[in-house]
């Protein structure tokens, strides 16, 4: 029988040959990572409660992120917590104020194509970029994780997305993401979303990893792109061999999809999606007519604050100056990510136009950090999610784009099409 | 899920409520209770406040689309709602609501139900009553292979008594 990527890893950690869609099987997870805001302090009460350890303390990995640094006591709290669960459970890699659990995933060498691998965060997709399967869950689902190393899943069903051709100026992958939120809805339950394409294999891995992330976006199980050279290079720049059948792990040429769409990059224009939803999207063109104030424009998140990412502000602001009448705040992804773009010149670009910059850590992307916005204000941001009061109060406003678009609405002082100044 | 029919006053919701206005993350680091008196406040400010015992949270599609926190189904069980239904279900949501033993099911036409009815469900039997319109509707029931975590209560109870049963090898602390 032909099977999908996703078959053939869940067949892989089932120990079956294969599998069906529509089966329920329970997998070993090769990986499970748990984070600040609801690994520990969820888990370890409960793992307490019922008097049993971690399964593997090489397999759980603790990313501490969410509410970093602590802006107060309880985040401190919180904080030192999960620092006394890793010495607790002797747990091997744990990464304090490193960055954002994802972008450290894959920063470190953890992913590989093929692995089954469960995280405590929804945007855990964006680890499937490396081939292997990585789904968000649940604090409660993530203890019964670390205790058992075994979960059940239902095998999905696979939507096969296809772009082809080259951007055109000013549009990026988070634009690709912004207008797929729309094409294909928030509603895509127990499936999961291939990528390919010739757009997709020209990209850089740092670009695909935006197409996985927001998988979460379509409400997928999981995003995956198949490995190649490049996947095998960025683990390689990890430090880390890929293992030697790493690019058997594809979707069988006969395999069969639910549904497959075939769309041509070169068409496509930079994307905004309004409040208070992903799918709310349209070209920034039209936004720009409607001549949206911006109080922040927020450069950041797992999504949004890559390096690649910070190139492209840099490339905007360069020689120009933020507007007087908004702020840019620039957080990093990771502690990695700062390191490089301060050698490189990038910060200083940044800096220079007036820009801020704050630590690596979700900060204001879920209203854990700083950053957060106030009623009624505004803010153009380049993460991932803009539901109803995500990064502050309620009554604030936040709409999405690439990093182009945010650093030109910066600029602009509001929201415009970012082709004009690149 | 121990006590099988769940009886209460239906709330009713649209489609695509996301889980940061079920736990918005500005008091991610308060205590559940305080969380859960701001659950759904940005759609519905009186919910938190009125809601009783063994109601109801009636739903259109995708409810709980968005984040893997727990605290979205969770503030659910701390404000002691009885059961969910809507047409559709988010994943993470959906598998956090089981896990915590809160009964989420599948129900097509929700428009059926109107805010205040009163509704009697067996969640095993996959039977609702709108007692209020006398109309009797299927829904779908607990998936099979969850029965049995559903019916220990959720998945603490269910990891306990397979630990103590000797059915699942863990490491002790
Ligand atoms: S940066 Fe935002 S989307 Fe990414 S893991 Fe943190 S809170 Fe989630």
């Amino acid at each position: 029988m032909s099977q999908t990527l996703i078959q053939k890893i869940l067949s892989r950690a089932s120990g079956k040959s294969e599998v069906k869609v529509g089966e329920i099987v329970t997998c070993d997870v090769d990986i499970a990572m748990i984070l600040d805001s609801g690994g520990p302090r969820k888990i370890w009460p409960r793992l307490k409660n019922l008097g049993v350890g971690v399964f593997d303390p090489e397999k759980v990995i603790v990313v501490a992120d969410h509410f970093v640094p602590a802006a107060d006591p309880q985040s401190a709290a919180i904080l030192k917590l999960t620092r006394d669960f890793v010495k607790n459970y002797n747990i091997k890699h744990f990464y304090d104020m490193e960055g954002i659990c994802h972008v450290i995933m894959a920063e470190n060498g953890h992913l590989q194509p093929g692995l089954f691998c469960c995280g405590g965060d929804s945007h855990s997709t964006m680890g499937g970029a490396f081939g292997c399967y990585m789904a968000g869950f649940g604090a409660i689902e993530m203890t019964g994780v670390v205790v058992t190393g075994k979960i059940w899943s239902v095998v999905m069903d696979t939507i096969k997305v296809n772009w082809e051709g080259s951007f055109s100026r000013g549009v990026t992958a988070k634009d690709i993401m912004l207008f797929l939120a729309k094409k294909l809805g928030m509603e895509n339950a127990f499936k999961a979303v291939e990528f390919g394409g010739s757009t997709v294999k020209n990209m850089s891995m740092q670009e695909r990893m935006v197409l996985t992330n927001m998988a979460a976006e379509l409400g997928a199980e999981t995003g995956l792109i198949a490995p190649d050279k490049t996947t095998l290079e960025a683990i390689r720049l990890a430090g880390v061999e890929p293992q030697t059948n790493a690019l058997s792990w594809k979707s069988d040429d006969d395999a069969s999809f639910c549904e497959t769409h075939n769309f041509n990059a070169e068409n496509l224009l930079p994307q905004v999606a309004a409040p208070h939803k992903p799918s709310n999207s349209a070209s920034a063109e039209q936004f720009e007519q409607e001549n949206i104030k911006i109080d922040q424009a927020y450069i950041g998140a797992c999504v949004g604050g890559k390096l690649n990412d910070l190139h492209m502000v840099a490339r905007v602001l360069k020689g120009k100056s933020v507007s007087p009448k908004t702020r840019l705040l620039v957080a990093p992804s990771s502690k990695k990510i700062m390191a490089q773009a301060a050698s490189d010149g990038t910060l200083e670009i940044i800096t220079n136009a007036g820009g801020i910059i704050l630590p690596s850590g979700c900060g204001a992307c879920a209203g854990l950090g700083a950053g957060v916005i106030a009623e009624k204000e505004v803010c153009i941001s380049s993460t991932n999610r803009n539901f109803q009061g995500r990064m502050g109060s309620k009554d604030s406003f936040v709409y999405l784009a690439s990093p182009y678009t945010v650093a030109a609405s910066a600029v602009a002082g509001k929201i415009i099409d970012p082709r004009e100044l690149i | 899920m121990k006590e099988k029919i769940i009886r209460g006053k239906a709330w009713v919701f649209g489609d695509e409520i996301n889980s940061d206005v079920m736990a918005p993350g500005i008091y991610f680091k308060e205590s559940m209770d305080v969380m859960a008196s701001h659950c759904l406040e940005a759609i519905d400010p009186l919910f938190a406040k009125e809601v009783k015992p063994g109601d109801i949270v009636v739903a259109g599609r995708n409810f709980g689309v968005g984040s893997a926190r727990e605290q979205a189904a969770l503030a659910f069980k701390e404000l002691k709602v009885g059961a969910i239904i809507a047409k559709s279900y988010a994943r993470i949501f959906y598998r956090n609501a089981l896990n915590f033993g809160l009964p989420a099911l599948v129900y097509n036409s929700t428009s059926e139900i109107k805010p205040k009815d009163e509704l009697l469900i067996d969640p095993v039997k996959g039977e609702l009553k709108n007692l209020t319109t006398k109309i009797h509707i299927n829904v779908s029931p607990i998936p099979e292979h969850l029965m049995d975590m559903i019916s220990s209560g959720g998945l603490m109870p269910f990891l306990r008594k397979k630990i103590d049963d000797g059915e699942i090898k863990v490491r002790k602390e």
